[in-house]
């Protein structure tokens, strides 16, 4: 396991103390970027976050995964196709379809490589317009009862930034179809959809609602005077994407807030 | 090549060069002049080899030695005051200078150019002129934090600029990107003097502890030499040092291959293996690999240490197997560190490698004999002493002399000039012009480049485009952060070189004040046309006399930078472009000040003074006049205005700040306006009155030494009393007016932010698609 290099050291929240017991890993690849916001988020939620590293073969002591985003192995071949085959994940395959059901989300890159690895269908092409965008991103949550969204409410608007290249959510008709109407289309693009997804679709969950990926970036917007708010100014709020860690580490100690 | 070689390896040896003094050699293709090579010669007492004429050549090149300019260049370190060194932790000469942040925090940060390869080839110029600025940073010991990209192209309407924008944005978008860096400023300037040389200018920043500080030496006989990261291939061979180090010319071939082409993601990996090596201490000594490659790592590291190097050019891992001696020595391929290690250290530098899937070579070690020596299957073909090739090139006093035509531009203003016929006054058409500023090529929005980089990764990041400067958090639990900003305005540089590079300087101190840090540090990277014509030598002698006298006035040293030259076509240079970074820092970022109003009813004030100062503006240049004199450089007063914002935004009386620079008050009060898509109320007569000038002058003159703020209604008194106390000109404008939707300005039509914004936001979208 790698120390991940962090500028300054964890920061205290006043979190619910419960919580902080909850341990969430948060894996680098060679070209992960996003892993020590992840991890911030993560702590800021008020848990605890286990750095994981691609090359382990054992999954270890941890209650649930973020795959972060970045461009694993450069991104070269096909987003996420050679992560995919890192050891590490597929042990968090096999966790993710166990009986325990652990809570996985994948995050730009790691919802590329959620697709790549078989545990949500449908993959990410170019965008339409062909350049990488950044900017912040309107979603409606669509399902609220998945691990990474029971904080939010169904029908609820959150502002979060969103930067790719490849986040053309594209599947075939029936796929879409299975989809919607198993309620597994997590989140919409709202107003703009701003690389072509087909139906809008932003993120996706697995059958079951402990996997979920998505193209935005929720763990950039959980510490006030650092989001969408502070940066751009287009209303919202700086924290909007903090809901899906308080989620899944309210799940994870079990019980209601 | 005509050079004979040893029968067993078809190499020219030291020895052979001694046997055959008279070979004809091809220093003139490798860009040395004839006294440079009689130079190298004399100092090796023979004929150097094929592979000593290759380094000399790039090293003594102009990009790498400095020669035009280092006569120069020495009053940046003559001007420095005690009070300046107080916190400079290592000064110009290594890869980037640090700068003392406090609480055991050091920042680094250098500013380069990347211009002639991003001409020939936009997308890989540009990405590679980012690799290149981020491995300087890691050169240092430090992590970087961000990038910034200060670019200047052609007229927007011609058909290559197109071509240029796309390639340089993608390309510094698609290697930035992924490196995880946030690219949080920077600018973009269209103008027809950069058709041929655009500049592409790249900025990192990067921060470390004290104890964290590496320099690049080979020290401790013994100690061994490894080359990391990527393979060597035959891409950017004469790269940077012959490309940069001349001036297009149509009439010769093609010079694509020079450019050097990237892999971000093996740079992503090469800057957590690096920081894995310096977090162990595993390293005695690190260089990265940029211009003129191995030649500069082994004769810089070599030279900077305490005795000489051996190294076996064999053992560097190659893509290319067919590369020549000459040629691997040259060879600018990206993704490279050099690096000194302990003989105890190298398991664990081979550990660190190993997990980070990063190929290395060992090539040889650190010796007592003060000689770096190459050798291949061990044969001698280099054998000097360092210092000859990296530190004592060649140095011209270039002749230089005032241009005959300066004082005829200076002597045509705009005020009264065909260009000026028509000025708008009635109100309808001073809300046309306004719109017009706003919408024109340098002053509308650049959200069309910005939104192809990424602002967000590493959560950090405070502020960013459009604000006046980019602001990043260094210390998640103190709140300690960085600021900076770049400008430069060659169109002031070319009415007046001394007072252009200070107007450089002072804009970008005062955008870092006006976000509330203090300013700290300057980097400046300097864009001129060839140091061969005496008026640009003149241009770039009178741009740096004038940067230094101005770096000493504020008291900010320059602790890097680059020089590049023959940035011209045929015999038609750029615009003079000095292009200045400032550092500051906030105690606290939650601080900082950003540039829009948002609070209904605050109070606007302007502060400073305007005087009819339009020549040289950007409504002359959208006039199509350049001449005049630039605005007057008052630099006490962007003192006494720089502590007024950096008080006021560390004690809370201010919430909005925003400079007044290119296009003046109107693109000011547009700006502020739309950040947050707020509007405002704005009368002007007291300020027309105590100035004496008239509306249009008072909204498009570009008077330096002002802002606009946005001051809560609680701390108005307490404001204007600090305001008042350090007899600095501040007048209340208006009041921020929220629920409008417009901008009111008394005297001209109202302006709906609406319109405003589909002006400001369509022009490059409508170019560039």
């Amino acid at each position: 396991m790698t120390e991940l290099p962090l500028i300054g050291e964890a920061i205290a929240v006043a979190a619910e103390p419960r919580l902080a017991g909850a341990r969430v890993g948060v894996v680098t690849f060679p070209g992960t970027l996003d892993d020590r916001d992840a991890a911030r988020a993560v702590r800021l939620a008020g848990g605890t976050a286990v750095e994981l590293w691609h090359a382990d073969t054992e999954l270890g002591d941890v209650d649930a995964v973020v795959i972060p985003g970045g461009f694993s192995y450069g991104d070269y071949l096909r987003a996420g196709a050679i992560a995919r085959f890192a050891p590490l994940m597929s042990k968090i395959i096999d966790a993710a379809n166990s009986d325990a059901r652990l809570p996985v989300l994948g995050i730009c890159n790691g919802f590329q490589i959620l697709t790549e690895s078989h545990l949500l269908p449908g993959s990410m092409i170019k965008n339409d317009h062909l350049k990488f965008m950044c900017r912040d991103q309107v979603l409606r949550v669509e399902n609220s009862n998945t691990a990474w969204t029971l904080d939010y409410q169904a029908g609820q608007e959150i502002t979060v930034p969103l930067k790719n290249q490849d986040g053309q959510y594209i599947a075939d008709e029936k796929t879409l179809d299975a989809l919607e109407a198993e309620g597994r289309v997590v989140f919409r693009y709202v107003g703009f959809n701003p690389n072509g997804s087909r139906r809008d679709i932003a993120g996706i969950s697995n059958a079951a609602g402990n996997v979920v990926g998505l193209m935005p970036h929720p763990e950039h917007a959980v510490e006030a005077g650092f989001g969408p708010e502070s940066l751009d100014g287009v209303g919202g709020s700086d924290t909007d994407g903090l809901g899906f860690f308080t989620s899944v580490l309210t799940k994870i100690v079990g019980g209601d807030k | 090549m005509s050079i004979e070689t040893t029968k067993k390896f078809n190499i020219d040896t030291v020895e052979n060069a001694a046997k055959t003094p008279d070979t004809e050699l091809p220093w003139a293709e490798l860009g040395l002049k004839q006294n440079e090579f009689d130079e190298i010669v004399k100092v090796l007492g023979r004929r150097p080899t094929g592979a000593e004429l290759a380094m000399y050549s790039v090293m003594w090149s102009e990009h790498c030695s400095y020669k035009s300019s280092k006569n120069h260049l020495r009053q940046f370190g003559e001007k420095v005051t005690p009070e300046m060194k107080k916190d400079m932790l290592v000064g110009i000469g290594e890869n980037a200078g640090v700068t003392n942040l406090g609480d055991g925090w050091a920042v680094t940060f250098k500013i380069e150019s990347h211009n002639s390869p991003s001409f020939v080839e936009p997308y890989q110029g540009a990405a590679t002129g980012i690799g290149g600025i981020v491995r300087d940073i890691i050169s240092m010991g430090a992590r970087p934090v961000a990038v910034m990209d200060p670019l200047r192209f052609g007229a927007i309407d011609h058909p290559d600029t197109a071509r240029v924008m796309h390639g340089a944005v993608a390309g510094i978008g698609g290697y930035g990107n992924s490196l995880g860096l946030p690219n949080i400023g920077g600018e973009m300037v269209f103008d027809s003097v950069y058709q041929g040389n655009p500049l592409v200018n790249a900025l990192a920043v990067g921060v470390m502890r004290h104890e964290d500080i590496r320099l690049a030496n080979a020290s401790g006989k013994g100690n061994k030499v490894v080359l990391f990261g990527a393979r060597t291939g035959g891409d950017g061979i004469g790269g940077a040092s012959v490309l940069a180090s001349e001036s297009f010319d149509d009439t010769k071939p093609s010079k694509r291959p020079a450019v050097q082409v990237g892999d971000p993601f093996a740079e992503k990996v090469l800057i957590e293996c690096c920081l894995e090596l310096f977090k162990g201490s595993l390293v005695e000594g690190i260089q990265d690999l940029g211009a003129a490659g191995i030649s500069c790592a082994t004769s810089e590291l070599a030279s900077n240490g305490d005795g000489g190097m051996q190294v076996e050019l064999t053992s560097v891992l190659l893509r290319d197997p067919t590369l020549t001696p000459g040629e691997i020595l040259m060879s600018e391929s990206q993704e490279r560190m050099m690096a000194v290690v302990t003989p105890e250290n190298v398991a664990a530098f081979e550990a660190v490698m190993d997990k980070w899937a990063v190929e290395y070579a060992w090539l040889g070690e650190v010796t007592d004999t003060g000689r770096l020596i190459i050798t291949w299957e061990g044969e001698v073909i280099v054998d000097v002493d360092p210092r000859t090739v990296a530190h004592d090139g060649p140095v011209y006093d270039r002749p230089f002399a005032r241009p005959e035509w300066q004082d005829a531009v200076q002597a045509d203003t705009f005020t009264g000039s065909v260009q000026d016929a028509g000025r708008p006054s009635a109100p309808a058409e001073l809300a046309k012009a306004v719109t017009e500023l706003v919408a024109s090529p340098n002053m509308c929005s650049k959200s069309w480049i910005t939104n192809q980089y990424d602002r967000y990764v590493g959560g950090n990041t405070s502020m960013a485009f459009p604000d006046d400067a980019g602001v990043v958090r260094v210390d998640e639990e103190t709140g300690l952060g960085v600021a900076l900003a770049t400008d430069a305005n060659g169109r002031y540089t070319y009415l007046d070189p001394y007072h252009g590079a200070q107007l450089a300087l002072a804009e970008a101190y005062r955008n870092v004040a006006t976000s509330g840090a203090v300013p700290m540090a300057v980097s400046d990277c300097l864009n001129f046309g060839s140091p061969e014509d005496p008026d640009v030598m003149w241009q770039l002698a009178e741009a740096i006399r004038g940067l230094s006298d101005a770096c000493k006035v504020l008291g900010v040293p320059v602790t890097g930078g680059n020089v590049s030259l023959y940035n011209q076509t045929g015999t038609t240079p750029i615009h003079p472009s000095p292009v200045v970074a400032v550092l500051g820092k906030l105690d606290d970022v939650a601080r900082r000040t950003p540039s829009g109003w948002r609070e209904d009813g605050q109070a606007i004030y302007l502060l400073g003074t305007t005087a009819a100062e339009l020549d040289g503006s950007e409504w002359a240049n959208m006039r199509g006049h350049l001449g005049g004199q630039p605005p007057r450089v008052d630099l006490d007063a962007e003192r006494a205005l720089g502590e007024i914002l950096i008080n006021a935004s560390r004690d809370g009386m201010i919430d909005s700040a925003h400079d007044l620079s290119e296009g003046g008050l109107a693109a000011a009060l547009v700006e502020s306006s739309l950040r947050y898509g707020v509007g405002a109320r704005i009368a002007l007569q007291d300020v027309l009155d105590r100035d004496g000038v008239d509306l249009f002058t008072a909204l498009f003159s570009e008077s330096q030494g002002r802002a606009v703020v946005g001051v809560p209604r609680s701390e108005e008194v307490r404001f204007t009393d600090m305001c008042t106390a350090r007899g600095f000109a501040h007048t209340r404008i208006g009041v921020v007016d929220a629920a409008s939707g417009t901008l009111e300005i008394n005297g001209v039509e109202s302006l709906s932010l609406d319109a405003l914004r589909e002006a400001h936001e369509g022009t490059l979208p409508k170019y560039f698609g």
